[in-house]
């Protein structure tokens, strides 16, 4: 009965996808099951009040002010440290929307702790989207959207250049033990970051055939463990917290490590600079997602909306420091282009090589059904046993 | 008998609970043990419930239930066994390290110094507890970072010191948790009769014996005193180990990557340390000096 039911789906899929022809290539074909939880109709009253769970610095008064007077709204928000915070305090029921990461967003989404989203209410999520945040897994699920874009950044590769002298090309100076920067490498300190192993495996050691960093059979995971039990010998520090990050690049404990482009920005040093490796390297895409508890979706959906105006979208991203999601604020102002320049906003080139973070989950997301991928469990267990 | 009534006229609450014991006796520990029982043991026993709980693999949620797995892991995952092991052997140091330099500043303060410099090392010892917990480790990272104070110091002399590493955080954990052991230990010193000493060196014995013959048996209890402190609140820490550790991960670094992720893991790590102070304390009852403390 059931088999009978997928069979049917995955044929009705299967003609999704012809007649959409080459649309997206990431979400389409992947069936996974998730709760069915009935989307919003239309816009009703304000409630008065919303309660976001979000990153520091993307809920500001600069932009919540004219919000709250223009809807009645009032904005209360909660800052979150790191994405599995996020989905512990989206789960007290307590929120309304989360600007959550892709690493905790299907995490929600295959919970039943989202909702499906009508975007014919929010009308300023539209064509100006940049094309690499529309319609990924981590935020659509089987052709529905649960989220919002806001903004991207990649996990990029950061260095002293007084001491490397020159770019590194490749992720090897802190993976592989005959590392010139040994004990002077940082990594982060996330189960999520087994998929930085998983993308330096894809391209040095093609035979274990990873073709997407989040869907990681046993036999692969294994193989991403094995190679971050190598990094555990040759790091110096592991970070989760982006000042102590900041200063050990400075304080110079560090030489190489992963970082952000705004982490970069911070440490305010012109010896301190970002690349990205020819291995390429896996990224935060960042997407508000409503809670399927909420009892102010209407203030929840004025805010979708409000914050996908090409202004205040804009104004996020650079307070943040990221690519924002609405790429039609690149041409607003000369200094909107310096940001969108800077942080690669429309340089889809750029982030063609940086996977999106996504929760791994059983269903293999690259497609595969004759394996079970290993889940975000899984990966938190085998994260634990990494640093011994 | 009119004397009587008048004085329970005038002092009705007394002559109350004169007459009764156990409402006399709730009175006098009714707040502390709902403190330590509705508080303190309900809340460990929350903790110790959510232990045998597990988290559903597909959605990571956690799930009401019963497994020992949580338990079964501690014991079975070799990282987990090694970050005990390094945690138990890390807070031992720094009891050790504590000791070491508490006994003597202790004979000198008690014993030795004048009243102002006595005093000025008083305040020297309690002024650190003033400040800020996470401002005292941020402190010891800046000084100890590759170009920190510490190498800038000793640069003229060729040396360069420490990365972060485990020796950091023996040192940290010192710095933070010194006060505890001192200030016990040169309570105890100065409490020793100084007649003593006298009676010790007219004997013909030297320094060294008096003080391991005299001085550190009477101040064992204010040692262990001392050591429960800084031995559990190391067992406990993990700022540290994240800040001044490098890669060092201790068990309080497992419980607080574990909170949100997988909370039954947590709840059942933070029983490590537990069980290791409860242990620390049989042994220390064993010897006799918690009776004397």
């Amino acid at each position: 009965m059931k088999a009978k039911k997928l069979s049917a789906f995955s044929l009705l899929a299967v003609s999704a996808l012809i007649l959409s022809g080459c649309s997206s290539s990431d979400s389409a074909g992947v069936k996974i099951e998730v709760p069915d939880i009935p989307m919003h109709e239309s816009m009703g009253e304000f409630e008065g009040e919303i309660n976001i769970v979000n990153w520091a610095g993307f809920v500001d008064p600069k932009w919540t002010d004219k919000f709250e007077a223009d809807t009645g709204c009032k904005v209360k928000s909660r800052t979150a440290g790191t994405s599995d915070e996020m989905v512990t305090l989206m789960r007290t029921g307590q929120y309304d929307i989360v600007s959550a990461s892709g690493d905790a967003a299907l995490r929600l989404i295959v919970g039943g702790d989202v909702q499906p989203l009508n975007v014919d209410l929010i009308p300023n999520f539209g064509d100006e989207i940049a094309p690499g945040m529309r319609n990924n897994i981590y935020d659509t699920v089987n052709g529905k959207p649960y989220g919002v874009p806001i903004g991207r950044g990649a996990n990029l590769l950061q260095y002293n250049d007084d001491v490397t002298k020159g770019a590194p090309t490749s992720w090897d100076v802190v993976w592989e033990t005959n590392s010139p920067y040994k004990g002077k490498i940082t990594a982060y300190d996330a189960p999520i970051y087994i998929a930085d192993a998983a993308v330096y495996l894809m391209y040095h050691k093609p035979e274990l055939g990873i073709t997407n960093p989040y869907a990681l059979d046993q036999t692969q995971l294994d193989a991403a463990i094995a190679l971050l039990k190598q990094q555990n010998t040759i790091v110096g520090e592991y970070w989760s917290d982006a000042v102590a990050q900041i200063t050990s690049f400075v304080g110079g404990n560090t030489v190489v490590g992963t970082s952000w482009e705004i982490l970069r920005k911070f440490a305010g040093k012109p010896n301190i600079k970002t690349t990205l490796p020819k291995e390429g390297s896996t990224g935060w895409y960042d997407s508000w997602l409503v809670s399927s508890k909420t009892k102010n979706v209407n203030c929840a959906y004025a805010w979708m909306d409000y914050t996908s105006t090409a202004s205040v979208n804009g104004a996020i991203a650079m307070n943040f420091g990221m690519a924002p999601a609405n790429i039609a604020f690149c041409s607003s102002s000369a200094e909107a282009q310096a940001h969108c320049d800077e942080f690669a906003a429309e340089d889809e080139e750029f982030f063609k090589q940086v996977w999106p973070w996504t929760t791994p989950i059983e269903t293999c997301v690259d497609g595969r059904k004759d394996v079970k991928c290993t889940s975000f469990q899984e990966w938190t267990n085998a994260w634990a046993t990494i640093k011994g | 008998m009119s004397a009587h009534t008048t004085q329970g006229g005038t002092k009705p609450i007394s002559s109350y609970l004169y007459k009764r014991a156990k409402v006399r006796l709730i009175g006098l520990i009714g707040l502390p043990m709902f403190w330590i029982v509705g508080v303190y043991i309900f809340s460990l026993f929350l903790l110790l419930i959510t232990a045998f709980w597990f988290v559903d693999p597909f959605t990571s949620k956690v799930i009401v239930g019963f497994t020992l797995e949580n338990f079964i892991s501690i014991f079975t995952v070799p990282a987990y066994i090694s970050t005990s092991i390094r945690t138990l052997l890390i807070a031992l140091a720094v009891t050790g390290v504590c000791v070491i330099f508490a006994v003597p500043l202790g004979i000198y303060m008690a014993k030795i110094a004048r009243p102002w410099v006595r005093n000025t090392l008083a305040v020297a010892i309690t002024l650190p507890l003033w400040a800020g917990y996470l401002v005292k480790i941020i402190a010891m990272r800046l000084v100890f970072t590759e170009e920190g104070f510490f190498n800038w110091a000793l640069a003229p002399l060729g040396i360069s010191g420490p990365t972060f590493s485990i020796p950091i955080v023996i040192l940290t954990l010192t710095y933070l948790w010194f006060p505890y052991m001192a200030l016990p230990v040169f309570t105890a010193i100065r409490q020793i009769p100084p007649n003593l000493f006298d009676a010790s060196s007219d004997m013909g014995a030297k320094g060294f014996t008096t003080i391991y013959r005299i001085v550190l048996p009477l101040i064992v209890p204010a040692i262990i005193a001392g050591s429960v402190f800084t031995f559990s609140l190391s067992l406990g820490d993990y700022l540290v180990a994240k800040f001044t550790g490098g890669s060092t991960q201790m068990i309080g670094s497992i419980i607080a990557s574990n909170i949100n992720l997988n909370p039954p893991v947590a709840a059942a790590f933070s029983m490590v340390p537990i069980a290791f102070v409860v242990i620390y304390l049989m042994v220390a009852r064993r010897t006799g000096s918690l009776e004397r403390m």
